[in-house]
């Protein structure tokens, strides 16, 4: 072969030159990043959907301590129940699907809250939450967060370096999400439990009662459901294809890919 | 895809091992330490038997929250039940002159009270809510005897793990652990907001179990069976709610 025997390639370091890309991508998001992500995501899902459930057996609020039919709602929704109990209006009652909802919803919730306990070390300690999600300085200036906002506003694709950073309207909505909504739709659902509200007794009063920590439960997870709608449109318009493989790989992949 | 060294495979597989003999010593201790529910085995199981677990290792003797006479409903709600049928109503007639709790199984001295009898027991009186699983709620103030007082009164044996109590309708059974049940807020129900417990929320005879949701406090208590294992009743899932879809643990 002309070449010399030092230069000479074993099998293996010939075939791994193979499966290594010309240019050496970089991460872009960590493996933890991604698991949790989407363990998070689907346990999300599945507290939507049997939140859901659960609300249809009464689908009456409340605020206070205390609240039943016998007494005012905040609001009621109108939309037909799966007790007779409750005067909807409809004449017919949906089949009760309480029992397998709330053993997953309380399934799910474990999955979500474990998951993000490590997500949330990681990101503290690895620098994750530091150097990937809190703006910086410059970034928070009225004039860098009026040209975010304006650039969302006018629907602007972003270019392709891009991708590889979160921008500031990004981090705040994501730092909104992971530090103020999940800890709040955790708080205001411990809060129903008969245990919690027993061992600790002020962190429901603190929310206006048993009842307004139900009504809470419901506002906060309609924010989480417009993030998540807001999320996935986002990544769609930006380029789906792409992401996705990041979110799932870790590698956006070829860059000239008309597909993505 | 690169090559797996030996030094990893071995790594893993011990790691592995180390961590299912783990896993099978703390399910092991769970048991003993009553952390598991009768329904783990069930489709989500695994989700209550983690709330069971924690709630029986962080808050194990914590109290239901009471509150002040001021904050007690004006509106309370009695749920739907089934029809009560002719039986009761003649129990009902003669002012439940007639009504038994029967207090059987692993008692030392198994005996039949009747509601003259248990007036005469110590009285607890409590300010505390009721949550359904629907998701609404009161707040009444119940008078009843602690169940404590009942189990030492019929002499529950030291292995006794677990109380099932029964209603005057037959599909209506359920079960606690002897945390709850000798917890002091345990009490069977004979009063509500200073008079006789009336019959839509109960009477003459009611289970209150506050620190779990109202499905756990069944209405019209007729038998207390103590055991120390819930699979000889029922499907052995420990009550009527897991065999109807519904955790038997409702503590959240």
């Amino acid at each position: 072969m002309g070449v010399p025997a030092e230069f000479e390639m074993t099998g293996q370091a010939r075939a791994r030159g193979r499966q290594m890309p010309q240019t050496a991508e970089r991460l872009r998001h960590s493996a933890l990043v991604r698991v949790t992500h989407w363990l998070i995501a689907l346990s999300f899902l599945a507290l939507l959907v049997t939140g859901v459930e659960i609300l249809m057996s009464h689908p009456r609020f409340y605020w206070g301590e205390t609240g039943n039919v016998n007494m005012h709602p905040l609001f009621t929704l109108h939309i037909p129940s799966s007790r007779d109990t409750v005067p909807t209006g409809y004449g017919y009652v949906l089949p009760d699907q309480n029992g397998w909802s709330r053993y997953l919803h309380f399934e799910a919730a474990w999955v979500a809250v474990l998951t993000g306990f490590v997500y949330f070390a990681f990101g503290l300690f690895n620098g994750h939450f530091r150097r990937n999600l809190f703006p910086g300085r410059a970034d928070l200036s009225p004039r860098a967060l009026a040209t975010s906002l304006g650039t969302h506003m006018r629907f602007k694709r972003p270019a392709e370096e891009e991708a590889w950073s979160y921008n500031t309207l990004q981090r705040l909505t994501y730092l909104l999400v992971i530090f103020v909504f999940f800890p709040l739709i955790i708080w205001t659902g411990l809060a129903m439990s008969p245990v919690f509200e027993g061992a600790f007794p002020w962190a429901v009063i603190a929310l206006g009662g048993r009842q307004s920590a139900r009504t809470l439960h419901f506002f906060v997870s309609g924010l989480l459901v417009l993030f998540l709608f807001v999320h996935v449109f986002m990544v769609w318009f930006a380029g789906f294809g792409r992401r996705m493989r990041a979110m799932i790989t870790g590698r956006p992949g070829a860059a000239n890919n008309r597909r993505s | 895809m690169s090559t797996i060294s030996r030094r990893k495979l071995i790594t893993a597989g011990l790691a592995t091992t180390a961590g299912v003999a783990g896993l099978g010593v703390a399910a092991k201790l769970a048991r003993r330490y009553g952390l598991i529910p009768p329904d783990s085995g069930v489709l989500y199981g695994a989700g209550e038997t983690l709330t069971y677990a924690a709630h029986r290792t962080v808050t194990r003797h914590s109290m239901a929250r009471e509150f002040s006479p001021s904050e007690i409903s004006k509106d309370p709600f009695a749920n739907e039940v089934a029809p009560l049928g002719p039986e009761f109503q003649r129990l009902q007639q003669g002012s439940f002159a007639n009504w038994r709790l029967t207090v059987d199984g692993m008692a030392a001295r198994p005996a039949s009270f009747s509601l003259a009898e248990l007036r005469s027991f110590p009285r607890r009186s409590q300010i505390t809510f009721i949550a359904c699983e629907e998701g609404w709620s009161y707040i009444a103030e119940w008078s009843g005897v602690p169940l404590a007082h009942i189990l030492d009164r019929v002499g529950a044996l030291p292995p006794v793990r677990y109380v099932v109590y029964r209603s005057f309708q037959p599909d209506w059974w359920e079960s606690i652990d002897m945390v709850d049940a000798l917890h002091p807020q345990t009490v069977l129900a004979l009063g509500m907001n200073g008079g006789e417990l009336p019959v839509g929320f109960g009477g003459p005879l009611r289970m209150r179990v506050p620190r779990q949701l109202g499905y756990k406090s069944v209405k019209y208590i007729t038998r207390l069976t103590l055991t120390d294992s819930l699979k000889g009743f029922g499907k052995g899932l420990g009550s009527a709610s897991p065999e109807a879809g519904y955790a038997w643990y409702a503590g959240i």
